[in-house]
């Protein structure tokens, strides 16, 4: 094992940016993700049919088909579709449409749209319809009453499902590296490349990614521990052993 | 210049369904190894022991911690060098070389393994403790009280998580073309790259694998009305 190549300043920047990119990533596709899920959630409970159908069609599609497919589908297939309109390559907009992080965020956000929305449109079904109609009782708005008492209500009830899918979205941002990303993956592939190490970077990768998942499910702990509403007795225990405890989950 | 050939999706469909087939082959080799791995994992997770506990935890934690593509890389290139050295280690000379189906259906079945430890654990930990002790009263031998009622009484509630798993691995097999393996989506990049026609292609990548898995869920939900036979049917409005 030769983890010499640790100390060699250039790699050290590799890994960095693609540590960087690795979180970005996963911060954008969460934060889009999920309000793409809020909407089809909604969407296919209250809205009009023929959305309530798109929406039904996107979650089947992007959750019956393999990530690594979107990926490709988008960046080469519909990449290469755009490519050829005429005048594109002009605009303004070319400059994002040419980036592989475009493509990458597109294909996260619809995929965590697709299985949060599922999650959540079960969550949201399942707050009893008293809550709602008290809340138009006390005078709140259609509009108050979901963001202020069904979604929130609603989240509470599928809270350790969202930090789920949360990890599970870290996880598969390892897949970017294939269209071309720098990633983590991507920076241990060419440390491997000029290094001719065929584990070490790989090794340091997956030891980064445990450590990652540890760190992300500690945290999303207290934030589940923390939730206003959540019971109390839930409240109690330590820190440590409550994150031990949720990594067995 | 001259144009590219002319080949469209009816030239490529032969080596596209074959690579299908592949697919189904590795998934179908990589689940009943990951069942196995599962259920011994699930009984080591449970054993009295705590070094086999020890072992089963850090299996099944470490394994679903890092991400599947870093893993199926990780141990594509490990696992054959691995065997070599094990080999050398018993005085064996020589090399081992692992054909690419073997080490496709190798790392997913060690993946999955660790899924359905989880599963199955929780799937034993729902059976009420009671059916169990009375299996041991009746003087059921271990074999017995496991085929007659652990297995019976876990399967209702392993099986939406083995669905699920199930699902997961089809997906997963797509990785596969990553370490140069060529099973569908390989394939599907050959194509691709070879007419061209991106998007056709990983569309139709897309409506394969939307094929397998659609049906696979159908296959599922008679089955789970199958393990469930029997039993009291808890809520009429999900039917």
């Amino acid at each position: 094992m030769d983890f010499s190549w640790l100390s060699d300043p250039f790699y050290q920047e590799y890994l960095l940016e693609g540590l960087i990119n690795t979180l970005w990533l996963l911060l954008v596709s969460a934060v889009f993700g999920f309000t793409l899920a809020v909407a089809m959630a909604l969407v296919r409970i209250k809205g009009p049919r023929p959305l309530a159908w798109l929406a039904q069609g996107i979650t089947v599609v992007m959750r019956g088909t393999p990530l690594l497919v979107q990926l490709f589908f988008f960046y080469y297939g519909v990449g290469r579709l755009l490519e050829g309109v005429p005048g594109i390559k002009e605009s303004m907009f070319w400059g994002i449409l040419r980036d592989p992080f475009f493509y990458a965020t597109l294909t996260f956000t619809l995929s965590v749209g697709a299985y949060t929305g599922e999650v959540l449109r079960g969550a949201l079904l399942s707050v009893p319809p008293g809550e709602r109609e008290a809340g138009r009782a006390f005078g709140l708005s259609g509009f108050q009453v979901f963001t202020r008492l069904w979604l929130p209500r609603a989240i509470q009830l599928c809270l350790p499902t969202l930090t789920g899918e949360l990890i599970l979205l870290l996880k598969s941002v390892p897949l970017v590296s294939t269209i071309a990303m720098m990633d983590l993956l991507q920076a241990a592939n060419i440390i491997r490349d000029e290094t001719f190490l065929t584990y070490e970077p790989l090794i340091m990768i997956a030891g980064l990614y445990l450590l990652l998942t540890v760190i992300l499910t500690a945290g999303l702990r207290q934030v589940e521990l923390n939730f206003p509403g959540m019971q109390p007795q839930r409240r109690t225990g330590g820190f440590f052993r409550k994150a031990a405890n949720s990594v067995q989950h | 210049m001259i144009p590219l050939s002319q080949e469209g999706l009816a030239d490529w469909a032969g080596p596209i369904l074959s690579g299908a087939v592949t697919t189904l082959q590795i998934a179908f080799a990589a689940y009943a190894i990951g069942l196995a791995l599962g259920l011994v994992g699930a009984a080591a997770r449970l054993s009295p022991w705590a070094p086999v506990r020890a072992l089963a935890t850090a299996y099944s934690t470490a394994v679903r911690a890092v991400p599947e593509l870093l893993l199926i890389i990780l141990l594509y290139y490990a696992g054959s060098q691995a065997l070599t050295g094990l080999i050398n280690a018993l005085g064996l000379p020589g090399q081992v070389e692992i054909s690419g189906f073997v080490t496709a259906v190798g790392v997913l079945a060690f993946v999955q393994g660790a899924y359905m430890t989880e599963v199955f654990r929780g799937a034993i930990l729902a059976i009420p403790k009671g059916q169990l002790e009375a299996a041991d009263a009746y003087g059921f031998s271990p074999l017995a009280r496991f085929r007659y009622i652990t297995l019976p009484a876990m399967m209702p509630n392993a099986l939406p998580g083995m669905s699920n798993l199930w699902l997961i691995l089809i997906k997963d097999t797509a990785l596969i073309s990553v370490i140069g393996f060529s099973e569908l989506f390989f394939t599907i990049q050959q194509a691709a790259a070879s007419t061209r026609a991106y998007f056709l292609f990983y569309a139709a990548a897309g409506v394969l694998y939307l094929l397998m898995t659609l049906t696979s869920s159908a296959l599922f939900a008679r089955l789970e009305r199958y393990v469930r036979r029997g039993q009291p049917i808890v809520s009429t409005q999900e039917a």
